[in-house]
């Protein structure tokens, strides 16, 4: 049976992979290193969601996350796959 | 900021103290068990010697030379006479002993089983796993080693080792002393420790067995001196002491041939002294006593527990320049201000820097004394202390006050006691949320408690039925600048949990703006200047001139303490359930809605939703518009000024509220007797299985739903025929209606019937066997048996009734209790979490490592205190301001 893509799902915001690119200019603009993003397993549902569509994707790569918000808008966040357990 | 983490801890070892270390750092070999000599003069080699620091004042300290507080004290050591285990490893030397070889002190593990752990063991990496899964190996590896019986290297037979606790060990019935536990550690090999969860590189097993003591430093257990000049000394020390002496003599009768009883004995003695030392509350043996016959504090007792180091000292720390005393109401002082007792800013001091500037001012202050009066008999701040550069204190007396004046100079520090108009930290426990501390500026009164406006009340959740609050003085300046900008009782009254006022007026506020503003009532002159007496007036009310004599409305009234420019319009609480606009406890349509145009009321009735903390409309955009200052000043004269009304009105309640006409009373009897012959129908059905279930319910929850509906519609119906009767002119109702205090529900309770009990949602149906009480049938389902109540309290209720009220009420005690409980413990987990974080320069929310938590704050950037209820503008509103304004 195919897998429901969560990402569907309406209470899921809206997760896009960063290029690489794009990721530098981000750092930039955020003026910070990898290390201090908010992370991600790479087990997550939304994670493995994305890479049935996009294939396997590397830890280290960074997810934008857009969020609606009532009050703002939309809200951007960002976070970097990472493998292994969180503490 | 492109650093990562700054400091982190990278690991953390655990080792053993080796005899050898333990030596070595000694600084003397304690031999005697006293302390000090006749002269008072420490021993040498005594428990007090001055090689292991100094604690009195002139003396020098032999190791280091310092003196008292430059000397960080050193350790020395006591020789055992005869080893003794350590009662803080009696569980891992057990682990040894059964998993090790009595003969060879060889794992009891074949070979290619410790290769097989070996190799699982080296892929582990030890400074990065986690500690509790090594701590799961090493469980699995000694159990299996401690379940063989036979040692697979020696062949020797083994024998089981019991724990005869606390900490004596028995083989085949046989004592283990101490000695050979040691000798059979010591056979253990290095390579065999990892086993065991031991890093061979810091730690033996045997070392677990002491043969020598640390005696510890001075500084850590000081002696006391009592005021009769006789020394005391710590617990610590006597415990050492007993030590000493039990060595001394388990030596000597060792040494001249004793019998072995009597070593055996000694040694017993010597194995509990050391056991207490650690811990005197070791399961198995009596605490050690002092002479007094409290139990000794000893190594374990500082540290564990709710007064030890921990939880006491390191979590828990107490605070100077802080009082405490009971809270009282004073309506009379600004939200802003606090009420506090003489006695209590007699001691609170804050400290003044000497300056060239304010040097004859200072100088004057402390000739003043330490109680000073004014012309008038009033209190003025005297000092207490005044403090010398080399940071020595002067306390100053009646007495020397005038001779002191004079010595003080620029650079000193002056501690002058508490004025009027200091800025001080206000806190009622529990503090869970930012308003249960807030700043306020001192006022001193004559008794002895806190008192405060009944506004801030709400913020604190405090009430006057014995609550104590603190107060805490603030000791410089950046703070006290701090403390007024931010902390200050105006800056908090919008609160960011939900965006609007948390504080207001309460109970007889509401109550006097209602009065003062319902249906617009007239005031003779004389009437108003009471009222207005109690505020400080800059807009006169205009009077009206009714059968020749000058009258003033309450709306008018009201109007003069709201700003000038306040557009506003909204429905007042009163009228909430109006349909159609129109209301009807107004006598005028137009009241439906409360208005103001340029800070004129002119329609509505004030009530709860205009000045009420949390909904307080008017406070809420007065704080919008026109800032904390405003806002404040209009709870400050909103307050006095329901003082001023409700003092001319005089408001009460009483029975007599409740008084409904005697075929009211009728009427709810009739309507309560069809509901419960009307549950006595369903019931009847049900039995017949006539009843036809719900969706998803059974046909007893059905019947339970339906009885539900019915109980509660006749105490909805008995409340409507008593409050048709109830009209705005009973006090209790215009408590209820302007949202003072109770509900009409209350009222109907009270008046009507008391309705349906219930438990968990549901009728009471707990008790007995198939019934609430034996006054009933078995499988009695009715309504009277399940915990209705058809009185009214002012009625009274059956003993029956008041029974299963009780048991309701019991419910609503029993889930405050484990609520707050909850509750409490979860926000305090919430808060640790969250301790640390911090909003920085562009918005991010970071922890102290740097990590982002949130890119914009709250994901919007919305500060919800600025925020109206959540949402970014009232758009509603800025239509009529806007319109209002653009008119002018």
């Amino acid at each position: 049976m195919a897998r429901f893509n969560v990402l569907k799902h309406e209470l899921v915001p809206e997760h896009q992979i960063v290029d690489a690119k794009e990721e530098e200019m981000i750092l930039r603009d955020l003026n910070i290193t990898k290390e201090l993003l908010p992370k991600i397993n790479r087990n997550d549902p939304s994670i493995k969601a994305l890479e049935d569509i996009h294939g396997p994707i590397k830890s280290g790569t960074i997810i934008r996350i857009v969020r609606k918000s009532k009050t703002a808008g939309v809200s951007v966040y960002y976070r970097v796959v990472e493998s292994g357990v969180f503490k | 900021m492109t650093t990562g983490i700054s400091k982190r801890i990278q690991r953390i070892q655990f080792a053993l103290l080796s005899p050898d270390e333990i030596r070595k750092m000694s600084q003397v070999r304690v031999i005697t068990a006293d302390t000090y000599n006749d002269d008072g003069y420490p021993i040498e080699r005594g428990l007090m010697d001055l090689h292991m620091g100094v604690i009195e004042p002139g003396l020098k300290c032999a190791t280091c030379g310092g003196r008292v507080d430059e000397c960080p004290g050193h350790f020395g050591s006591i020789e055992l006479a005869m080893p003794v285990v350590h009662v803080g490893f009696i569980k891992e030397i057990k682990m040894f002993l059964d998993a090790s070889c009595r003969a060879c002190g060889r794992i009891k593990l074949t070979d290619e089983q410790i290769e097989q752990f070996k190799k699982r063991l080296s892929q582990m990496d030890f400074s990065s796993q986690d500690p509790e899964v090594i701590g799961l190996m090493t469980k699995r590896i000694t159990d299996e080693a401690s379940a063989r019986m036979v040692c697979p290297h020696c062949g020797v037979q083994q024998s089981k080792i019991y724990l005869d606790k606390p900490t004596t060990f028995r083989e085949e019935q046989i004592k283990v002393t101490p000695k050979e536990i040691r000798e059979r550690l010591e056979k253990i090999p290095e390579d065999d420790l990892i086993f065991f969860g031991m890093n061979k590189s810091v730690a033996r097993p045997e070392w677990m067995v002491l043969t020598v003591l640390p005696v510890p430093p001075i500084n850590v257990r000081p002696s006391i001196t009592l005021d009769t000049g006789e020394r005391s000394e710590d617990d610590l020390t006597h415990k050492l002491v007993d030590i000493i002496r039990i060595s001394q003599r388990l030596r000597e009768s060792r040494d001249n041939g004793s019998p072995q009883l009597i070593i055996e004995d000694l040694w017993d003695l010597l194995q509990f002294h050391v056991t207490t030392y650690f811990d005197n509350q070791t399961a198995g043996i009596p605490p050690a006593r002092h002479r007094s016959g409290r139990a000794l504090k000893t190594l374990v007792q500082r540290l564990k527990g709710k007064d030890g180091r921990f939880r006491s000292n390191l979590s828990g720390k107490r605070v100077n320049f802080s009082a405490r005393t009971v809270i009282s109401p004073e309506p009379f002082l600004s939200i802003n201000e606090v009420g506090v007792p003489e006695k209590a800013a007699r001691e609170l001091t804050v400290p003044v820097s000497v300056t060239p500037f304010n040097l004859d001012f200072v100088r004057g202050l402390v000739a003043k004394g330490p109680a000073p009066r004014d012309d008038s008999d009033h209190y003025t701040a005297g000092v207490n202390y005044i403090i010398r550069p080399d940071g020595r204190r002067i306390k100053i007396t009646d007495q020397n006050s005038e001779e002191n004046s004079k010595k003080v100079e620029p650079g000193w520090i002056v501690e002058r006691q508490l004025s009027e108009g200091d800025i001080v930290l206000f806190n009622r426990q529990p503090s869970l949320h930012r308003m249960s501390m807030m700043a306020h500026t001192v006022r001193i009164l004559g008794g002895q408690t806190f008192r405060f406006n009944l506004a801030v009340c709400t913020p604190y959740n405090a009430d006057f039925d014995g609550d104590e609050m603190n107060l805490h003085v603030i000791q410089k300046e950046e703070a006290r600048a701090e403390a007024r900008i931010i902390m200050k009782v105006k800056e908090q009254i919008m609160s960011p949990r939900f965006g609007g006022p948390i504080i207001g007026g309460i109970h007889d506020h509401v109550t006097a703006m209602f009065l003062l503003t319902h249906n617009n009532p007239l005031f003779t002159e004389n009437q108003t200047l009471h009222i207005l007496s109690y505020i400080d007036l800059e807009r006169h009310p205009i009077p009206e001139i009714v059968n020749g004599a000058k009258m003033f409305r309450g709306r008018d009234i009201f109007s003069s303490i709201l700003p000038r420019g306040l557009n506003m319009q909204f429905r007042s609480k009163l009228c909430k359930g109006a349909k159609n606009g129109v209301c009807e406890y107004e006598n005028d349509p137009k009241d439906t809605n409360v208005t103001i145009a340029d800070g004129n009321l002119e329609t509505g009735t004030v009530d709860e939703e205009a000045i009420g903390p949390f909904s307080g409309q008017i406070i809420d955009k007065i704080f919008r518009k026109f800032g904390s200052e405003e806002a404040s000043r209009f709870v400050d004269r909103m307050t006095r000024l329901s003082v001023g009304l409700i003092s001319l009105y005089g408001f009460s309640t009483g029975i007599r509220d409740y008084d409904i006409p005697e075929n009211a009373v009728k009427r709810i009897e009739e309507i309560s007797v069809e509901a419960v012959e009307k549950i006595d129908r369903l019931i009847e059905n049900y039995r017949e299985g006539l009843l036809e279930s719900l969706p998803g319910r059974s046909i007893e929850e059905t019947l339970e739903i339906q009885i539900l509906g019915i109980t509660g519609e006749v105490r909805d119906e008995s409340g409507k025929i008593a409050s048709s009767f109830l009209g705005l002119n009973i006090p209790a109702v215009i408590m209820a209606r302007s949202g003072a205090r109770a509900k009409m529900l209350n009222i109907s309770e009270v008046a009507g019937m008391v309705g349906q009990q219930s438990v968990r949602g549901g009728r009471i149906n707990r008790g007995y066997y198939k019934r609430t009480l034996p006054h009933f049938r078995l499988d009695d389902i009715g309504a009277p048996a399940r915990g209705f109540v058809k009185s009214s309290y002012k009625s009274g209720l059956n003993p029956v009734e008041y029974f299963f009220h009780s048991i309701g009420g019991r419910e609503g005690l029993v889930d405050i209790a484990v609520r707050t409980s909850r509750s409490g413990y979860m926000q305090r987990r919430l808060i640790n979490a969250f301790e640390d974080l911090k909003v920085d320069e562009t918005h991010r929310v970071r922890d102290t490592t740097g990590s982002i938590i949130q890119f914009t704050y709250g994901e919007d950037g919305v500060d919800p205190t600025r925020s109206d209820r959540g949402d970014t503008v009232d758009v509603n509103y800025l239509m009529i301001d806007l319109g209002k304004e653009g008119k002018k």
